[in-house]
């Protein structure tokens, strides 16, 4: 569904990404783990377009679309759900779910309001909040629900469990859970290796801009280099 | 006495509310203070004109002065804000260029109207005066304040009643997100340009029959009273530059109608100063309404 292949990419003077391939088919769930500054999140901002590649390819069913900018990226149905939770404060959180529609464009919502709040209850309850009153949570919540609206067929996340409590990464994971249960294709990025490994069928480890490893995500979990680095003692 | 001079500060607050309006959409949605919105605002006014003396009815003057500004204020942000904003230096810069794109309107209009104070040929608005409760109410009174009215109406109402305000709020909120929702900022500025300099055009229009007089340089006080205006009502915010007009508009009128004329402007802005020592950001300005750094 997704091919990344060969990808190079630099900003503000730095190598970010060094020759990155990586595949994500459809249904599956794919996570992408890797130390802080690894490249994790500058190659999911490369494939929704917020940042210019120098050299590679990057085909979405088939199409090009390295290059594209980001709201045509979004218009083919790869949604990103950013990292820090990036709701829009001043507005409802109705008014939130409403504009993920945007992204649909021509095609046909797959998730409805309805839909969206049948996978996160308390947005129905708080559906006329400022989005920017919510906990930290609720506006995980939120923004995942945000992409939802605009049916997307390839769900990015940046860093889903960053900043939020024990109990409440348990409710978003088991959300997410959900929607790979439905028929979602994700592409997850977390540092927490542990959580990214036990929510996905496969996964790439990337370090200094570069795929180390890559295997399924059960084997990777009794990888004996994966554990010593990224399960260690947490 | 007092109900004829609220009811004529009724009418001078729906000017700067129009006038402001578009001057505080553009800062809300780009924190840009968009200088050149005096002379777009002159624009509409010389637009309108120049369709009346070249025998046109009012109605089309109308409608192609808010064309014409529209469109002048697109043209600003394309070239003077546009090419900036990819630099990430628009915020000063965005000032300094668009004082030079009013310099350059205000110069065109110059040209073309010789330096002359121009004036709408008699009864271009059929003068007619409306007695009632004591009160004097002139037809052009009720239409600028009729017109204010629906103008501003329709414009909360796309901005916060439809899809299209929701993506121009979504913008403002969080341009970074917004366009992982699929919206093109760029688009969105534009169409907010629009509506901007469509706004002041229409002031400008008002101002013009108002007072009988469009002047190259007729945009400027606006644009300093303006200024105070969105300051008073917490930059970027809409209903406070609503409220701040209001303020302004009553303020100015009554001073001129019971103290010396000349105190008028030391009162407006000795108010401003002293509402900004309570609320330095505004009377509806969030706590970082006045930063221009930030969100993003």
């Amino acid at each position: 569904m997704l091919e990344v292949r060969d990808l190079r990419v630099h900003y503000s003077g730095i190598q970010a990404l060094r020759g990155v391939s990586l595949d994500v088919r459809k249904g599956e769930t794919v996570a992408l783990i890797g130390p802080n500054g690894a490249g994790k999140s500058s190659l999911l901002n490369t494939i929704s377009g917020l940042v210019a590649k120098d050299t590679g390819a990057i085909t979405f069913e088939g199409q090009r679309i390295d290059g594209l900018a980001p709201w045509s990226v979004t218009k083919a149905g790869i949604l990103q759900v950013p990292e820090g939770r990036q709701v829009f404060a001043e507005m409802t959180v109705l008014e939130n779910l409403q504009v993920g529609e945007t992204a649909l464009a021509e095609r046909a919502p797959t998730y409805g309001l309805e839909d969206v709040y049948k996978v996160f209850p308390i947005l129905r309850e708080r559906r006329d909040q400022r989005a920017g009153s919510l906990s930290g949570g609720q506006q995980q919540m939120l923004v995942i629900g945000r992409a939802l609206m605009g049916g997307p067929r390839l769900l990015l996340l940046d860093e889903p469990s960053l900043g939020l409590a024990p109990v409440i990464i348990a409710q978003v994971f088991e959300a997410l859970a959900e929607l790979k249960a439905q028929g979602l294709t994700i592409l997850l990025v977390e540092q927490n290796a542990h959580l990214a490994l036990t929510s996905s069928d496969r996964a790439y480890v990337i370090e200094q801009g570069k795929i180390v490893k890559s295997d399924e995500s059960r084997s990777l979990a009794t990888d004996p280099e994966v554990t010593a680095l990224y399960l260690g003692q947490d | 006495m007092l109900a004829q001079q609220l009811l004529n500060g009724l009418v001078v607050s729906g000017v700067y509310a129009l006038f402001s309006l578009g001057f505080t959409l553009v800062f809300g949605i780009q924190r840009i203070l968009n200088l050149a919105h005096g002379a777009i605002f002159m624009t509409g006014a010389m637009v309108a004109y120049y369709t009346v003396s070249a025998g046109g009815p009012l109605w089309l003057g109308f409608v192609l002065a808010i064309l014409a500004s529209g469109i002048l204020s697109v043209i600003v942000e394309l070239v003077c804000f546009r090419r900036l904003r990819k630099t990430g230096d628009e915020e000063f810069g965005g000032i300094i260029s668009s004082i030079g794109a009013g310099l350059v309107i205000t110069t065109i209009a110059q040209q073309v109207s010789s330096t002359q104070i121009l004036r709408f040929p008699f009864e271009t608005f059929p003068v007619v005066i409306y007695r009632f409760w004591g009160l004097r109410v002139s037809m052009l009174q009720l239409f600028m304040a009729g017109a204010a009215i629906v103008l501003v109406l329709v414009l909360g109402y796309f901005i916060y009643r439809t899809s299209f305000g929701r993506r121009v709020r979504a913008v403002t909120d969080n341009e970074h997100a917004s366009m992982l929702m699929g919206i093109n900022p760029n688009m969105i500025y534009a169409q907010t340009y629009f509506v901007a300099g469509a706004l002041a055009g229409a002031a400008g229009v008002l101002v013009g029959l108002a007072f009988n007089s469009i002047s190259f340089v007729m945009g400027e006080p606006y644009l300093m009273f303006a200024f105070a205006i969105i300051i008073l009502g917490g930059l970027g915010s809409i209903p406070g530059a609503l409220l701040a007009s209001l303020v302004f508009g009553m303020v100015q009128t009554l001073t001129i109608a019971y103290l010396p004329s000349g105190l008028t402007d030391t009162i407006i802005f000795a108010a401003l100063f002293l509402i900004l020592l309570v609320r330095p950001n505004g009377i509806l300005g969030k706590d970082d309404a006045g930063s221009l750094r930030g969100r993003r």
